[in-house]
């Protein structure tokens, strides 16, 4: 019960604290609609209105991908500028549980770039988004931010012992949007970069939230999403312990 | 006077020691060892206020984040209330507080009272008793009606408080203070220090560094002086002035030339330590002499065309014990 509590608390103040950084809120703003634009010139050519909210869909994942990859491992990065993260290792709660808020926090704010992205391609290019199936629809969103968090709390764990890796966050940003199959259908890549996309949770997500909005079935799509992201905070919980004696044992832990 | 539980230890340290590994150029790369702290063995009883002074780079950060279990020991080991710092740092981390100087440490797009709501529910404070103990700490540190602010506007010294607030908010049982009154006016380090006496007067055991040797001296039970990762002396200041209360000190200013002299200085007969303090202009040689020696002209005679300003004599004091220390 403390736990669940504390991951609601820390969660909702990772929030706040992400809300009130002026260039983040400006980026929150102006990403979307670049995000938008490229989805409507990149398929404007299909002109079916089935194809641009396939690309409106895909775009406004994009920005929620963007949203928690680039932030998860500068989240670390933050936590060592301000001197806090030595207090989070010090402090007696499972440093698992310290960090899993922070990313469930940057995920968050990537349904915040998916609707604003959406509301865009509404506005400025027209498109009309008929939801078939509004609930499933709206728990695919919720499944794809859940395992996002859990993919940046993989990543956030691995950028405690190496203080530079956080640029694998940027890394990480563009192949996941075409691997994962936000732009293109995986359908139209090469056949080797299948078993990737499908260990990945952002393709299922993604499947999911395209299949509940387009009338398919996005319930295995959903399930496959939850259970890869709930592999990856497992894993992530279990490597830990030995991530952070590592960089207890190099001294890293305060170096920026 | 406080009195201290008989024998029982709440911090002990055996042979501790800390290697960094790091190296120089990009190209043909040189690893390096560099040894912070060198083989340390002290106690800290159980309600006592211990100090461990030393000046930058001595290894007193090292020692304290080795004891916090954030760094573990190269070699060695120490223990926390009877835990293993390294075994069994689970257990350390619920009994003990951490609290250090400067700025950083804090989130500063949250309010002062959302950072300690956040620390509370870090070191699972129950939600009943969390109002409470915040209220309290607030009132403590001075920080009551500046809460709700966000604590990027906050002074360097109320950010400090908040620190402070910060590291007692699970009533912890042993306390690290790291340089906690660094960069603060002359007034908030007074507060900040008043608020360190009233630990120990509720029952606390308080580990402290500081490299101001007036701090240590008047808040601290014992001292432990560390220089270049080991300890050099221990005990109560009484028992440290003691060991410099004879002799003489030799104050000469000099402007230009004071390093040149330093190794001829030092090598006279009768002269225990020979420091240089920058001020302003002039250096000023500061110059540990044996009882019952006259040495000003031998001094005066190892700064032969350097331009000397005043000179004086006075009676050593535990700053001067300190610096003979540290520079040995």
């Amino acid at each position: 019960m403390s736990s669940l509590r504390f991951v609601a608390v820390s969660w909702l103040l990772q929030f706040k604290m992400i809300m009130r950084s002026p260039f983040d809120g400006f980026g929150n703003v102006i990403y979307p609609l670049f995000f938008a634009t490229v989805a409507f010139f990149v398929f404007q050519a299909g002109s079916s209105p089935r194809t641009l909210v396939y690309a409106s869909l895909g775009a406004a994942v994009m920005g929620m991908w963007s949203s928690v990859s680039t932030s998860a491992g500068s989240a670390m990065q933050r936590e060592r500028w301000w001197g806090t993260l030595e207090l989070l290792v010090a402090a007696p709660r499972h440093f698992a549980l310290v960090l899993l808020p922070a990313t469930l926090g940057l995920a968050t704010v990537g349904i915040y770039n998916l609707v604003a992205t959406l509301l865009w391609g509404r506005l400025l290019f027209g498109i009309d988004l008929k939801i078939e199936h509004p609930l499933l629809f709206a728990l695919s969103i919720v499944g794809t931010v859940l395992s996002f968090g859990g993919l940046g709390f993989l990543f956030a764990v691995s950028f405690v012992r190496f203080r530079a890796a956080w640029v694998l966050g940027n890394f990480f940003e563009y192949p996941v949007w075409l691997i994962c199959g936000f732009l293109v259908p995986l359908a139209l890549l090469p056949g080797w970069v299948h078993p990737i996309a499908w260990v990945l949770a952002p393709t299922w997500g993604m499947n999911a939230i395209r299949e509940s909005a387009l009338g398919g079935t996005p319930l295995p799509d959903l399930l496959l999403c939850l259970g890869l992201g709930a592999a990856y905070v497992a894993f992530g919980v279990l490597v830990t312990d030995r991530v952070l004696r590592a960089a207890r044992e190099r001294g890293s832990l305060s170096l920026t | 006077m406080r009195l201290v539980s008989a024998a029982v230890a709440a911090i002990e340290a055996e042979g501790l020691r800390r290697t960094y590994k790091t190296a120089t150029r990009v190209i043909r790369r040189k690893s390096l060892e560099i040894e912070a702290v060198r083989g340390i063995d002290f106690q800290v009883l159980e309600g006592e206020l211990f100090g461990l002074l030393g000046p930058n780079g001595a290894g007193k950060t090292t020692t304290i984040k080795m004891l916090i279990t954030l760094l573990i020991p190269t070699a060695g080991s120490a223990r926390v209330l009877g835990l293993d710092v390294v075994e069994q740092a689970h257990e350390v981390r619920k009994r003990i507080g951490y609290v250090f100087g400067g700025e950083r440490g804090v989130y500063e797009r949250l309010s002062g009272y959302d950072n300690l709501r956040y620390f509370a529910e870090l070191y699972g404070v129950p939600a009943h008793e969390q109002r409470r103990r915040i209220e309290e700490l607030l009132e403590v540190v001075g920080l009551k009606g500046r809460e709700h602010e966000r604590a990027e506007g906050y002074s360097r010294g109320m950010k400090q408080r908040l620190h402070v607030a910060r590291g007692l908010l699970h009533d912890p049982e042993v306390i690290f203070l790291d340089e906690p009154t660094i960069g603060l006016d002359p007034v908030g380090a007074r507060d900040v220090r008043a608020t360190i006496a009233s630990l120990t007067e509720a029952g606390k055991t308080v580990l402290l560094t500081t490299h101001y040797m007036f701090e240590a001296d008047a808040l601290c039970d014992r001292i432990a002086v560390i220089s270049q990762g080991r300890i050099v002396a221990e005990g109560t200041p009484t028992e440290l002035k003691r060991g410099v209360a004879e002799g003489t000190v030799v104050e000469v200013e000099v402007f230009g030339g004071a390093h040149g002299a330093l190794e001829r200085i030092r090598v006279l007969g009768g002269v225990s330590s020979v420091a240089i303090e920058e001020r302003e202009q002039a250096q000023v040689l500061v110059v540990q002499t044996a009882p019952g020696l006259e040495l000003t002209q031998a001094i005066l005679g190892c700064l032969d065309g350097s331009d000397v300003g005043r000179i004086s004599q006075r009676e050593p004091t535990l700053e001067d014990a300190y610096v003979a220390l540290v520079t040995e």
